[in-house]
C-alpha cells in the first residue's frame, strides 16, 4: 500500500530518484544546489540503490557528465537550480539535440543579480527553447508523481527527450508537505526497465554520436526534427498520465482546468501559485462569481489548442507569470497564452501579471485582485493596461 | 553496418536517424580536415626514435604508425597544430609554413 508521509519537496523528488534506480546521477554538490541530490547521495551511501554517483566541478560537467552516460546508454538523473542551470545552458541543447532521455530537477529560482536565492521562474522561463520539455508542479505530492511520470515519458522511444521537472524553490522544495509514496515495487514496476535509444558502448554496433554538421547542411532539419519529436510527446504525457492515475488515483495531464466549465474569468498559472488560486476560486464560487485556474502542466510541449479549447468560454483571462522578460510584450507565459486564444473567433482578452519575481509572496488578496479587475474587463469589455504587476511597489 | 549518405543533401525532415546519432563509427576518417592546415610538420627518419609520443599527443589521428613503428603523418587530416613537433623529445619534427 502506499503510505502517507510528510516530507520536503526535494526529499520526496530524492524518494522518487530512489524508486527509479538511475544508472548514473552526475551533480554539482554545492550551491545553487539542493538536498535533492544530498539526499540522494545518502541512499547511494547507504546501498539502497545501484547508481554511479559522480561529483562534479559545476554544473556545466553536471551535464556534460550526464550527456556521457546517457549516450552510454544509462538512465541519468540529475538537479539543479538558477545559477546552476544557467551555467548548464549549452549542454541542455546538446542533451536534447542528441535526443538523451535525461531526467532533471529544476528547482525554480531566480537568477541574480542582485543576489538573490528565491523562487521565481525566470531559470526555466531562459531555458524554454533548449529542447527539453518542460512540466512545472504545485506541491511535493506533484513534484513526487511527475519525477516518476517524467523517466516514462522522456524514455518513450516516441519521445526520446530530456524531461525538466520544475519545482518552485523553497515554496515546494523547502517546505514539509503531506504526500502520498507509492511502494517501491509499484514504482519500480510503473517506470520499468531502462531500454536505451542508444549506447555507446556495444563494441558489436559502433555508432557516432554528435557529429560535426559538414557543410552538408542538415541542422535546419535536425531541429526541426526535434520539434516535431516535442510535440509528439504530447499523447505521451497524455497516456503516462492517465496510466499513473491507475496506479495511484493522481491523474495527470497536459493541464488542469479547475471550475472552468461554466467560468467567466480565469487565471492561468505554473507552480505552486496554482494552490491558492485554487482556494481564492472557491471563495470567489460562494459569492457568486464564476471564477476558474487553468493549472498549466506542461510548458514544453505548450498544448496550445487543448488550451484555446479549454478558456473558449471565458470572458477575460489573466496569465501569471513568475517571469519577466525585459523589452518584450509582457512575459512568457502571457505571450503564449496569448497567441493560443488570438485564433479564436471570440478573441478573449488576456491581461499579463507579473508576480513573485525573487520570491515575493503572492497572497489570496493578490489574486482576488487579478479576479476582481477581469469581472472589471469582462464587465466593460475595456481590457485597460495589458501588462501588469502584482505586488510590485510602483 | 554502413551508412549510405551519397544522397545526403537531399535528405528531408525525418529522414536523419533520431538525435544526429550515425550507425556508424569512426566516420570523422572521412573528413578531410587537411586544408585547414596554415604549418606543415616535417619528420625527419633519422632522427626518430619511434618513442610515439607524438603518437599519444596527435589530437587527430594524424601519426600513422605500421608495426609499432612511426611511418609518416596523415596530411588528409593533420590541422598543423604543432602538439608533435613541441612535444617531440629528439625534434625529429619540425613545424614549417604550408605551401601553397
Amino acid at each position: 500500500m502506499a503510505k502517507t508521509v510528510a516530507l520536503t519537496g526535494n526529499v520526496a523528488c530524492a524518494q522518487a530518484m530512489r524508486q527509479a534506480d538511475p544508472d548514473v546521477v552526475a551533480a554539482y554538490p554545492i550551491t545553487p544546489q539542493t538536498t535533492i541530490v544530498e539526499e540522494f547521495s545518502t541512499y547511494v551511501a547507504n546501498g539502497l540503490v545501484n547508481t554511479e554517483y559522480v561529483t562534479v566541478e559545476s554544473e556545466h560537467s553536471a551535464m556534460s557528465a550526464s550527456i556521457g552516460a546517457s549516450a552510454a546508454g544509462s538512465r541519468v538523473m540529475t538537479a539543479t537550480a538558477s545559477q546552476g542551470l544557467a551555467l548548464m545552458w549549452e549542454e541542455l541543447y546538446i542533451a536534447s539535440a542528441y535526443r538523451l532521455p535525461i531526467i532533471m530537477h529544476n528547482v525554480n529560482r531566480t537568477l541574480s543579480g542582485p543576489i538573490n536565492i528565491h523562487c521565481d521562474h525566470q531559470d526555466s522561463m531562459g531555458a524554454r527553447d533548449s529542447g527539453w520539455i518542460q512540466l512545472f508542479c504545485e506541491n511535493a505530492q506533484e513534484a513526487y508523481d511527475t519525477t516518476l511520470q517524467a523517466v516514462r515519458i522522456a524514455e518513450d522511444h516516441r519521445v526520446k527527450l530530456p524531461v525538466m521537472v520544475c519545482l518552485d524553490g523553497f515554496i515546494i522544495s523547502h517546505a514539509i508537505d503531506r504526500l502520498d509514496i507509492l511502494d517501491d515495487d509499484v514504482a519500480a514496476k510503473f517506470v520499468g526497465e531502462f531500454d536505451a535509444p542508444i549506447t555507446m558502448l556495444d563494441a558489436n554496433n559502433p555508432i557516432t554520436v554528435g557529429p560535426f554538421d559538414g557543410l552538408h547542411g542538415s541542422f535546419f532539419e535536425f531541429r526541426r526534427d526535434q520539434e516535431l519529436a516535442t510535440l509528439g510527446s504530447v499523447p505521451v504525457i497524455e497516456e503516462v498520465g492517465k496510466e499513473y492515475g491507475q496506479i495511484s488515483g493522481r491523474e495527470y495531464g497536459l493541464f488542469e482546468a479547475y471550475k472552468l466549465d461554466d467560468a467567466e474569468v480565469a487565471i492561468v498559472v505554473l507552480g505552486s501559485a496554482a494552490g491558492t488560486t485554487r482556494v481564492v476560486v472557491d471563495k470567489l464560487r460562494e459569492s457568486g462569481i464564476k471564477a476558474g485556474l487553468l493549472k498549466l502542466r506542461s510548458f514544453r510541449p505548450f498544448p496550445a489548442e487543448q488550451i484555446a479549447e479549454a478558456l473558449a468560454g471565458v470572458k477575460a483571462v489573466a496569465a501569471l507569470d513568475r517571469s519577466l522578460s525585459p523589452g518584450a510584450i509582457g512575459a512568457p507565459l502571457f505571450q503564449e497564452i496569448r497567441s493560443a486564444l488570438y485564433d479564436q473567433a471570440s478573441r478573449v482578452p488576456v491581461i499579463n501579471y507579473i508576480y513573485g519575481l525573487g520570491g515575493r509572496d503572492v497572497s489570496m488578496p493578490n489574486l482576488e485582485q487579478v479576479f476582481n479587475d477581469l469581472s472589471q474587463v469582462a464587465k466593460s469589455g475595456q481590457t485597460g493596461p495589458v501588462i501588469r504587476y502584482l505586488g510590485l511597489k510602483e | 553496418m554502413t551508412w549510405d549518405i551519397s544522397n545526403i543533401k537531399k535528405w528531408k525532415v525525418g529522414d536523419h536517424p533520431a538525435g544526429v546519432t550515425i550507425p556508424e563509427g569512426g566516420t570523422a576518417h572521412q573528413y578531410k580536415t587537411g586544408g585547414w592546415r596554415s604549418e606543415k610538420p616535417e619528420w625527419f627518419e633519422d632522427r626518430c626514435t619511434h618513442c610515439m609520443i607524438c603518437w599519444m599527443f596527435c589530437p587527430d589521428t594524424s601519426i600513422e604508425i605500421k608495426d609499432e613503428k612511426m611511418v609518416g603523418i596523415d596530411f588528409d587530416h593533420c590541422k598543423g597544430c604543432g602538439i608533435c613537433a613541441e612535444e617531440c623529445p629528439v625534434d625529429a619534427i619540425e613545424m614549417n609554413e604550408e605551401e601553397k
